[in-house]
């Protein structure tokens, strides 16, 4: 037992905050936003000269190996500077392929998942209807889903492959509060679609990948935000002091790393059950996932509230930490729906 | 980064729960999951001695001196076993937890030899004298006057808040002994016998019908003037190195007092029928959630062995677990209803989930209020402006 990152660990958690520092700027991310929310040299150095695609996926089919802890740092990293990537889809896909593919589905698509040559998002429906080779229905909400050549598509507890430029596939972009990560609607006329080897497998796989990336993300967003008021309130000057010395406002700053530090153990806590298998990693993910998503809106929030009315402008980025703040909130479970999967672990399931 | 435990932690784990299951459901079964820290003291006291015989009074401190040496691993799973098997809280908690870490840091060989052993055999219980009726938020503030007569101090003042003192043998103290001066400088860190006639005790009745914190008057009360812990002057520094021992392994035993709490809401909620609510539902899962937590922000904060880097998870732990019960307190009293503001008998004495909802209104002010926390969150860990002082 030893809840301390590991000298590696420490280390990717270190080049990724770089790196992403460096080239995740404001200025880049917002170019990405009037386009199709991706910065492709961002995405490609991430994925060629860094190699941090892989994570998560074993050498042998063409990744880095490691585990959920050092995707999470990726993960957290990429959240703390509202980088502009497919992450999230890419990820979830390669993981489900690792998962739960067949070996001609992960070498078609794993390669060029890793190496950033292929973007993929995910998608469910609950009107789908699967005929032979071919899948029918409307998928709603595909993060980055305009950009996506590879649809990794789920109905019910089952998961298919989809190719975009496939014959009968539909997609749409939407213009979306979250510029970062605009959502698509996709729909498919008897498109033909690959089912998963296990779908079972492939099925848990999106979900943990899912959950805990967007709880990571969290994290860093949220840290950011508490960061740049921090900084903030050391530099504005009203009635003679700096605003961070009042006290309302310092209790405000301090909530919100209060918040944080908890966040901080969910992720690390869900990211190491997931990798030692543990019984509890169920609960940890919803917990993660819940708690991580309430403490970014939370600290986007003040982050707003204690700039005063530069937080509140175009310019500042406050409105940025605050949409992504939304979007995680809302995506793959609200934060009701994961408390009450905790509920329903202590309590039983509701009457 | 790990979770699980090695193979030898898990024989380690096999051996003190078993001893531990062992005892309390043989000799000290009468004194099995007793709540209140007040009850059965003298039962309590041979466990503690009962603890001692066997090595595990003191399990982290040094084999020279009673421990064992046990690693971070050992004392978790010590803590876990201890609560699991029902066993009582410590009453020499402050002794075992407060005193002898500082004593260990600060003492020189001839002052550990004299106090840690009464700490280890379980013959010594100890208290704490920092806060005063106006040195509460406010610690440095402190006007209780320690003067050397002779070979000895002469303490007279008056402390608040000592928890157990009427139980306690030994209680150390922090007294301004440099004549004029002020705030954390000029302070002493003494070491005193309770059972003399300069030292007086008087229970303070709380809200909830209980006495566990007293008023402790010195009048003239006496120490050896080697019964000090660092150097005459510098006390300050001592106190505010056994207020971090405070945050330690220990915060895991109380942590398993916690679960046992949350587990009683649950099986109430069942009971009642309130399970099926779904805004309790959502509130039992959040105290499901912030209970984890704060055994995962305890391990991390446990784990970090650089101790020069701002430990956000020890600077937010103090707050995060004190509102943590507040509000399990509040939802036990929405999960059992107006059934619960009625008492068992004709005594004013309340069943444990009751007395969480009264008594952890004082979670939240002792120790460092809430708002001192968020002072000391935001100055400390943030770097922001200090708070302006008045004039003493």
């Amino acid at each position: 037992m030893e809840f301390a990152f590991t000298e590696e660990q420490a280390m990717i958690a270190e080049t990724a905050r770089a790196f992403f520092a460096e080239n995740a700027t404001s200025e880049r991310t917002r170019l990405a936003m009037a386009a199709d929310g991706i910065d492709r040299d961002l995405w490609q150095s991430f994925c060629t000269e860094l190699g941090l695609a892989g994570i998560g996926v074993p050498e042998e089919m063409g990744g880095v190996g490691l585990g959920m802890v050092e995707f999470a740092l990726i993960a957290e990293a990429a959240g703390t500077q509202l980088a502009a990537l497919p992450l999230l889809g890419n990820a979830r896909a390669a993981h489900a392929l690792v998962a739960g593919g067949t070996d001609a589905q992960r070498a078609r698509w794993l390669p060029a998942l890793v190496a950033g040559e292929s973007i993929a998002t995910s998608a469910w429906s609950n009107d789908a209807a699967a005929g032979e080779g071919t899948l029918s229905g409307t998928f709603r909400f595909a993060p980055h889903g305009g950009s996506a050549d590879l649809l990794v598509l789920t109905a019910g507890e089952k998961c298919w492959l989809v190719q975009a430029g496939a014959p009968g596939v539909t997609v749409t972009a939407h213009v979306t509060m979250d510029q970062t990560r605009p959502l698509a609607t996709i729909t498919l006329d008897n498109a033909p679609a690959e089912p998963f080897a296990d779908h079972t497998a492939a099925f848990h796989a999106l979900h943990v990948t899912g959950w805990l990336c967007l709880a990571a993300e969290a994290l860093g967003g949220a840290q950011a935000a508490l960061d740049r008021t921090v900084a903030y309130s050391k530099e504005r000057v009203q009635f003679g002091r700096q605003i961070g010395s009042f006290q309302a406002y310092k209790h405000r700053l301090a909530d919100m790393m209060i918040e944080i530090e908890q966040a901080r153990s969910a992720v690390y806590w869900a990211a190491c059950a997931v990798d030692e298998g543990c019984d509890e990693a169920q609960l940890a993910l919803h917990s993660a996932k819940a708690f991580c998503a309430d403490t970014f809106h939370m600290c986007a929030g003040n982050m707003i509230q204690l700039h005063g009315g530069i937080g509140f402008t175009w310019e500042h980025d406050a409105h940025l930490f605050f949409k992504r703040a939304r979007s995680i909130s809302s995506m793959l479970g609200d934060s009701q729906w994961h408390r009450e999967q905790i509920a329903g672990m202590v309590l039983g399931v509701a009457a | 980064m790990k979770l699980g435990f090695s193979a030898k932690d898990e024989a380690f784990r096999a051996e003190c729960a078993g001893w531990l299951q062992a005892q309390m459901a043989g000799p000290f079964a009468d004194i099995r999951g007793i709540p209140n820290l007040c009850d059965a003291i003298p039962r309590r006291k041979e466990w503690e001695q009962q603890l001692a015989a066997h090595k595990w009074s003191c399990i982290g401190w040094p084999a020279q001196w009673g421990g064992r040496d046990a690693t971070l691993a050992q004392q978790v799973i010590f803590a876990e076993e201890y609560a699991r098997a029902g066993a009582p809280n410590r009453i020499n908690h402050i002794g075992v937890e407060l005193a002898g870490p500082t004593i260990l840091a600060f003492g020189t060989e001839e002052q550990k030899a004299r106090y840690l052993p009464g700490i280890a055999a379980g013959t010594h219980i100890w208290c704490q004298g920092f806060s005063e009726p106006n040195a509460g938020s406010d610690l440095a503030n402190v006007k209780t006057k320690a003067r050397i007569e002779g070979d000895e101090w002469v303490v007279n003042g008056q402390k608040v808040w000592t928890s157990l003192a009427h139980y306690s043998d030994m209680i150390f103290v922090i007294a301004r002994s440099e004549e004029g001066s002020a705030g954390p400088k000029g302070l002493s860190f003494l070491l005193m016998d309770m059972d003399q006639p300069g030292i007086e005790v008087r229970p303070i009745g709380q809200m909830n019908g209980e006495a566990e914190f007293n008023e402790t008057f010195l009048t003239d009360a006496r120490c050896a003037a080697d019964a000090m812990l660092g150097a005459r002057g510098d006390g300050w520094k001592v106190a505010m190195a056994l207020l971090a021992f405070e945050r330690g392994v220990s915060t895991l035993g109380q942590q398993m007092q916690f679960r046992n709490e949350l587990d009683q809401v649950i099986a109430a909620a069942k009971v009642s029928g309130k399970a099926g609510d779904p805004v309790i539902r959502q509130r039992i899962a959040n105290a499901e959630i912030g209970l984890r937590l704060m055994r995962y922000g305890a391990l991390r904060m446990l784990s970090n062995t650089d101790l020069s880097a701002i430990d956000g998870a020890a600077l937010t732990y103090k707050i995060q677990w004190a509102t943590w019960r507040r509000n399990l307190g509040e939802l036990a009293m929405d999960v059992l209803g107006q059934e619960a503001e009625l008492a068992a008998g004709d005594q004013y004495v309340w069943g444990a989930l009751p007395n969480v909802y009264l008594f952890s209104r004082s979670d939240t002010i002792y120790g460092g209020t809430n708002q001192i926390q968020r002072n000391l969150i935001a100055e400390r860990g943030l770097g922001l402006p200090r708070e302006p002082r008045g004039q003493a």
